[in-house]
């Protein structure tokens, strides 16, 4: 019955270029390119993942979408018809990868940033100093100072831990197991050598990246895999993750193909065996359990990192951010309906959340009107897919906001949606050695950091026009943001003004 | 009337102070501000003085502005039901009284323009009723009847609600705005002043400078271009920034950092104009310590744009400029008298033989005090 679906994807060889050379063969990982004779492709099997066409030594090959397979219907669009399609032959749950592809509309590109023009000065970034230096963690509402007996000034309040980010940017949590322990070395050293920090995702660390404990995030979800007091302790924050963007409300899944030795060890599970993420921690059944777990986490690290929690942006993002706040978390992640994810229900990516504009803006009202906000960072994830994105999420109120998504593309995904497949045809969400030894996690490491050093500059030229060198005098600050075609109320709840009206 | 639009504003400042208590009447400054009459544009212009009221000094004074006498009328009221009111009497002034004094030969126009359509301007001096700070203190209570007058009266302004202090302002040039209030015969020992030079009009008395709360005054030349955050920093912590002038940000955080965190003027000016981490990363161990806390705790205080400002309280003046020095501001010391002014002109106007003369460098403060054996 695979017959009743046509394909999505039409491969078209120019058989006058072709030589034959079969490295577009050799480069699917998808079964599309067959070699009798000459390159036949197999178009049902083909997910326009471009490994072809980029590795095509004559460029002989174009992947058109299959326009008429479907007959036209602006109600009963081809995808719909798919998926029913599948259903009615597996009678299961449809599984996609990467972040929500419906075209919501992206507040970020409803946004205008402000410009200084003679009464207050732009500052030139090539001139003179632009900071982006960031702290996260649970800030005091104020200090205290006394006089010492040599009459010296001493800070008499102790501060909490926090991490120092040279860049407000972070990579996002993408778990060993669901990306291939190549790009969790990219994502650590480029971490490393941007000032920033990447993010373990549930799947424990390898022991490989141990010495990168600076710079990592260690994520404990409610499968708990590869949670032991030495990964605690072997990075720089710890997360808490109770929500993911792309699945509110949903576990995760690892096949257990993908755990091999290497997982098994990680992840503390035996080979073979399938991960199971439950959909609540079984030990979080409310905000008082949240709390428990929080301190568990810092008796566990001696209160020397920060704590995390990390939320999806659901209806009530505001009131559960402050809950959280309030339960002990020194940071809270809130992530946005468009992030991303290497395997989660169709319907629930498509469906659940709400945009991480939105969530960010009342999470960060929130908190101010409860007096609380200096109590925690806010990071903000989900969707971020520029310099000018980071830039309007610092001044809704970010402290600093992550790419997951976007450093996947930086090192080659093309953003096919087969994550959950395994056959990442670029070395990424697989665990097949043939196919995870394409992606150079030097080569990787130097992309990631070349894209957080071109966002780093950019972000320094928005200061600059906007009169401002240091980022705690963005951060937060709305009046410097309009929005653009937006509804009265949206612009409300993004606590911005139309542009076209002045401060 | 009270301006709705933000109004964006170039300027001068000028300030003097006697470190010894010794009071001076109001010609010298007006005379130094007059100089950088080319600095403003005839739409603002006010003076903060110290020490001018002693035999008032216990109460405090309130420096009020009404729209129309029924404003007068339900603020009386008001104030009659939150305070004592010791004394209350209308703010003498000169009416179409003007600056003729020569200034540098560059003074043609100057009293040209007589200050008209005043609003009405009266004083009053206040004592707390003892029950009404059983809860909070005599500064908080009288902090938060400011804000609730500021944002509740539409037609009803405090100038001033210090202690032996007082803010004179209005819609003129400066020099014009002193004859006017007859500051010739004022004597105190710290006077402020400042010209103001809006990008956008409504000429409103209130929205001049100084800006004052409690006896803090500030007067400020430049553009916060950090104002939205500042704004939200302080509405964190029950501020209510009905001006829509960021320089009356600039009061509060003072107001937040000095007066309520219990931070010394140093360390609360390193956070409003930080030093840069770079500079921060050299600094010696406990310094280091201190700066970055600042810095990682009042973010939202650092202000950012260019400005230069002048505060005034009671024991004292304190200049400071931004973080990388985009407005004007030097200082001056001649015996126990010190000066700070946009230009080294308006200094030298009154005090031509000065022991001593320099521009700070950005974000560093200079601190005038009274010495301490001055009551």
């Amino acid at each position: 019955m695979m017959s009743e679906l046509p394909p999505e994807f039409i491969v078209k060889i120019d058989y006058d270029r072709c030589r034959r050379c079969k490295r577009c063969v050799m480069n699917c990982s998808f079964g599309c390119m067959q070699f009798k004779d000459r390159v036949v492709p197999e178009h049902k099997n083909c997910v326009a993942c471009h490994r072809c066409t980029t590795f095509c030594p004559e460029s002989a090959i174009t992947i058109t979408s299959n326009e008429l397979a479907y007959k036209e219907n602006a109600n009963w669009m081809p995808e719909i018809r798919k998926n029913i399609l599948k259903q009615a032959q597996t009678g299961g749950i449809l599984l996609t990868g990467m972040g929500n592809p419906k075209p919501y509309q992206i507040l970020w590109d409803h946004m205008l940033i402000d410009a200084c023009q003679v009464t207050n000065p732009s500052i030139d970034p090539l001139r003179e100093p632009m900071e982006l230096r960031t702290f996260i963690g649970r800030k005091p509402d104020r200090l205290e100072f006394a006089h010492n007996k040599d009459g010296e000034i001493d800070l008499v309040t102790e501060l909490q831990p926090q991490v120092k980010l040279d860049v407000p940017i972070l990579f996002g949590a993408m778990s060993y197991g669901a990306v291939s322990l190549n790009v969790h070395r990219a994502l650590a050293m480029a971490a490393n050598r941007s000032g920033t920090l990447m993010n373990t995702g549930e799947g424990g660390l390898h022991k490989d990246l141990y010495p990168y404990a600076g710079n990592i995030i260690v994520q404990v979800a409610s499968g708990r895999f590869g949670v032991h007091s030495e990964y605690l302790n072997t990075s720089a924050m710890v997360e808490i993750k109770i929500g993911q963007g792309a699945k509110p409300g949903i576990g995760g899944h690892l096949p257990g193909e993908k755990v091999g030795e290497d997982i098994s060890k990680t992840r503390m599970i035996p080979v073979g065996t399938d991960a199971i993420s439950p959909a609540p921690h079984h030990d979080i059944y409310s905000i008082e359990d949240l709390s428990q777990l929080i301190f568990a986490i810092k008796e566990a690290v001696d209160y020397t990192k920060p704590v995390s929690v990390k939320i999806s942006a659901v209806h009530n993002v505001a009131a559960i951010a402050s809950g959280i706040v309030r339960a002990g978390a020194d940071v809270v992640t809130i992530d946005g309906f468009k992030g991303g994810t290497g395997a989660s229900p169709m319907v629930i990516r498509d469906n659940v959340g709400i945009p991480i504009e939105l969530a960010l803006a009342a999470v960060d009202q929130r908190l101010r009107d409860e007096g609380i906000r200096n109590n925690a960072s806010i990071i903000c994830a989900g969707g971020i897919r520029s310099s000018g994105d980071v830039a309007k999420a610092i001044a809704l109120g970010a402290d600093a906001t992550v790419i997951g998504t976007a450093a996947l593309v930086a090192i080659g995904c093309r953003i096919c949606q087969k994550c959950y497949t395994g056959n990442c045809a670029w070395g990424i969400a697989t665990q097949k050695p043939e196919l995870t030894r394409r992606l150079d996690p030097q080569v990787s490491a130097q992309r990631l950091s070349n894209l957080l050093t071109a966002w780093s500059l950019e972000l320094k030229e928005i200061l600059g026009s906007l009169g401002v060198n240091s980022i705690e005098s963005l951060r937060g600050s709305r009046e410097r943001l309009r929005g653009i075609d937006l509804d009265e109320q949206t612009l409300k709840l993004l606590g911005i003004k139309p542009a076209g009206v002045g401060q | 009337m009270r301006c709705n639009c933000y109004i964006p504003s170039g300027c001068s400042i000028s300030g003097m102070m006697s470190e010894s208590g010794k009071r001076m009447d109001g010609n010298a400054i007006i005379r130094s501000i007059a100089l950088m009459h080319d600095r403003g544009n005839g739409l603002g212009g006010g003076f903060a003085a110290y020490g001018i009221y002693p035999r008032h000094a216990d109460q405090f004074a309130f420096h009020m502005m009404f729209d129309t006498k029924q404003a007068k009328k339900q603020c009386e009221e008001y104030l009659k039901d939150t305070f004592d009111i010791v004394l209350d009497e209308e703010i003498p002034t000169r009416p179409g009284g003007v600056f003729e004094e020569e200034t540098s030969g560059k003074d043609a126009e100057y009293g040209a323009r007589p200050i008209t359509d005043p609003p009405i301007l009266w004083r009053y001096f206040l004592d707390v009723p003892e029950e009404k700070t059983t809860f909070v203190t005599e500064d908080e209570y009288v902090v938060n009847k400011v804000m609730e007058i500021n944002s509740k009266f539409d037609s009803a302004f405090v100038a001033s609600s210090g202690k032996n202090m007082g803010a004179f302002k209005g819609v003129g040039y400066p020099e014009d705005i002193g004859m006017f209030y007859k500051l010739d015969e004022y004597k105190a020992y710290i006077w402020t002043a400042h010209s103001r030079f809006p990008t956008n009009t409504p000429g409103w008395w209130g929205g001049a400078h100084p800006f004052c709360l409690l006896d803090w005054s500030i007067v400020h030349n430049g553009e916060i271009s950090s104002y939205g955050i500042n704004k939200r920093y302080l509405e964190t912590f029950g501020y209510k920034l009905e001006l829509r002038t960021d320089t009356e940000v600039i009061a509060y955080l003072f107001d937040l950092l000095v007066r309520r965190h219990n931070l010394s003027v140093e360390i609360a000016a390193k956070a409003l104009a930080s030093p840069f981490w770079k500079d921060i990363d050299r600094m010696p161990d406990r310094e280091r310590k201190i700066t970055s806390a600042i810095r990682q705790v009042y973010g939202g205080a650092l202000l950012n744009g260019p400005f230069s400002v002048i505060l005034g309280h009671s024991r004292g003046m304190v200049g400071f400029n931004d973080r990388i020095k985009l407005r004007p501001m030097t200082c001056g010391r001649a015996d126990d008298m010190l000066y700070m002014s946009s230009e080294e002109s308006g200094i030298r106007e009154i005090e031509p033989d000065l022991d001593e003369v320099w521009s700070p460098k950005a974000g560093t403060v200079v601190i005038g005090e009274l010495h301490e054996e001055v009551q």
